[in-house]
């Protein structure tokens, strides 16, 4: 349990029956009335955001969260198929869970899961990822500054802007946290 | 809602807050001293901390005695003006536990000031001049509009409301309805405050009567107590009242709050007799209290009261 005085952004609360991550907080008390803590929730599952007032001295539950590894498998229509490395059981992660990390999940690729209790919620796919240009513009060999840019498309459908000396034969390295091209990988 | 900011500023910006900060305190000094005021300074280490049902005093224990460090320099203070001082203010350190936040500290700076043969009309008149002196002397501070504080017009006369109007304005229900306390406070917190003095400073009056801690009940109405707080941009700047001069009913009430401390296993503090036994010889007065850290943050436009404070108590 948590104490309203443990609240700050980040803690992660369980709150009927779903998880939930504190995005913003403020410890408000009229002079000579009640503390409050009062909050902005973000919903982890449906990452809908709402109010919440906290009274002080009120006992918040932990959320019970854990971050396990496993391997991407395979996608199957809208759902994505994981295979836990410990034990080889296999979770499912819709389209919707997983949201724009779609994008950065190769076959085999390794990635962090993160269970609220025994569902699964959420990917966190490798902070960089490689990744092979399926659709650009000729690239121009004259131009190195980099400082002009062209849209390119990736393997998975991610669309990202690259410098315009990129070409179809390049694979790239992306920032998963960002989403932005950071440099051609040497193949 | 804003989180607390990391306590930012390069060394020559907290050189400069630090500057500007004795300049508040000086020029604080120089209002009360031109209209006649005597600056005093009360013990910060008291016998009784002060009887509030939702304030917590650190107590401080030798091998003899127990002490309390000051939640308010309330008490003293009243004790001066029964001894015939008759306007006096004071700039003192002020203790309140578990209080943390963007507009809290466990340790701050209260700036009180009481006036004998007068009511709390009074002293929301100094309130509305000392703020809007002070918004007018460091103008030059804030970029935008210089008369403002977050958006708020400080010039004087500042709106007057009652707090059951302003709960009908801005939370669509009567005060009168909200009868347990915790509903009367997740309302104001939730809806009411906020909106408090959002474009032009108020007074928020005429506070529910179970409400008035040492403050005199409105003979005219005794639903509710002479008492005010001052608002600007949602911020609580001040509490203020006609003060009560009766002791048995003074008594009273510090042994109601006591019970309703007790019964929900906070400590009940002892009665300062001293004090109680100087409302006899007090004369009709009125005081306010004022958070000086709270009105310097937004007279520096800063975003919380550690980054005007010398140290705060995270920094320790």
């Amino acid at each position: 349990m948590y104490e309203t005085s443990d609240i700050k952004k980040g803690l992660k609360i369980t709150m009927d029956g779903a998880p939930f991550v504190v995005v913003e907080f403020q410890f408000v008390k009229p002079g000579k009335g009640q503390a409050f803590t009062r909050t902005k929730l973000k919903n982890m599952i449906t990452g809908a955001v709402l109010d919440k007032t906290f009274k002080s001295g009120e006992k918040l539950e932990k959320a019970d969260l854990e971050s396990r590894e496993m391997q991407f498998l395979y996608r199957d229509g809208p759902m994505f198929v994981f295979m836990d490395n410990q034990n080889y059981e296999q979770i499912q992660l819709s389209e919707d869970d997983i949201g724009d990390n779609k994008f950065y999940l190769l076959d085999g690729m390794t990635v962090d899961i993160l269970m609220y209790g025994e569902k699964p919620i959420d990917v966190t796919p490798p902070t960089f990822v490689e990744l092979a240009i399926t659709e650009t513009e000729p690239g121009f060999k004259g131009d190195t500054s980099g400082n002009t840019t062209k849209p390119a498309i990736v393997e998975t459908g991610l669309k990202v802007n690259v410098p315009l000396f990129v070409t179809m034969e390049d694979v790239l390295k992306i920032d998963t946290r960002t989403g932005e091209y950071v440099e051609r990988v040497k193949k | 809602m804003t989180s607390p900011v990391g306590r930012t500023g390069s060394a020559s910006e907290r050189r400069q807050m630090l500057q500007r900060r004795g300049m508040v305190l000086r020029a604080i000094r120089q209002f009360f001293d031109e209209r006649g005021f005597v600056e005093v300074d009360t013990p910060l280490l008291v016998t009784s901390p002060g009887i509030e049902e939702h304030i917590e005093a650190f107590s401080i224990s030798s091998k003899t005695r127990r002490r309390y460090l000051i939640t308010s320099p309330e008490f003293q203070m009243k004790r001066l003006l029964a001894q015939g001082l008759d306007k006096i203010y004071q700039l003192s350190h002020c203790f309140r536990a578990d209080e943390s936040g963007v507009h809290h500290e466990p340790e701050f700076t209260m700036l009180e000031w009481y006036r004998t043969h007068q009511t709390h009309e009074m002293l929301m008149r100094d309130t509305e001049e000392l703020v809007s002196d002070l918004a007018a002397k460091t103008k030059q501070w804030r970029s935008v509009v210089h008369s403002n504080l977050r958006g708020c017009e400080v010039n004087p006369p500042w709106v007057r409301e009652t707090v059951d109007k302003a709960f009908v304005r801005h939370a669509n229900v009567s005060s009168h309805e909200l009868v347990r306390d915790e509903d009367f406070f997740r309302t104001y917190v939730e809806k009411v405050e906020p909106r408090l003095g959002e474009h032009k400073a108020t007074f928020v009056t005429d506070w529910p009567a179970r409400m008035a801690s040492l403050a005199q009940i409105n003979p005219k109405n005794p639903e509710v107590a002479l008492r005010f707080e001052g608002y600007v941009a949602g911020i609580e700047l001040c509490n203020g009242f006609t003060e009560l001069t009766d002791a048995a009913e003074q008594r009273l009430r510090f042994k109601a709050t006591n019970s309703k401390r007790k019964a929900r296993g906070a400590p009940a503090y002892p009665l300062d007799e001293i004090f109680l036994n100087s409302l006899a010889t007090m004369p009709p007065s009125a005081g306010n209290a004022l958070g000086v850290d709270r009105l310097m943050m937004l007279l520096m436009g800063k975003q919380c009261i550690q980054d005007v404070m010398p140290f705060s108590n995270d920094t320790l």
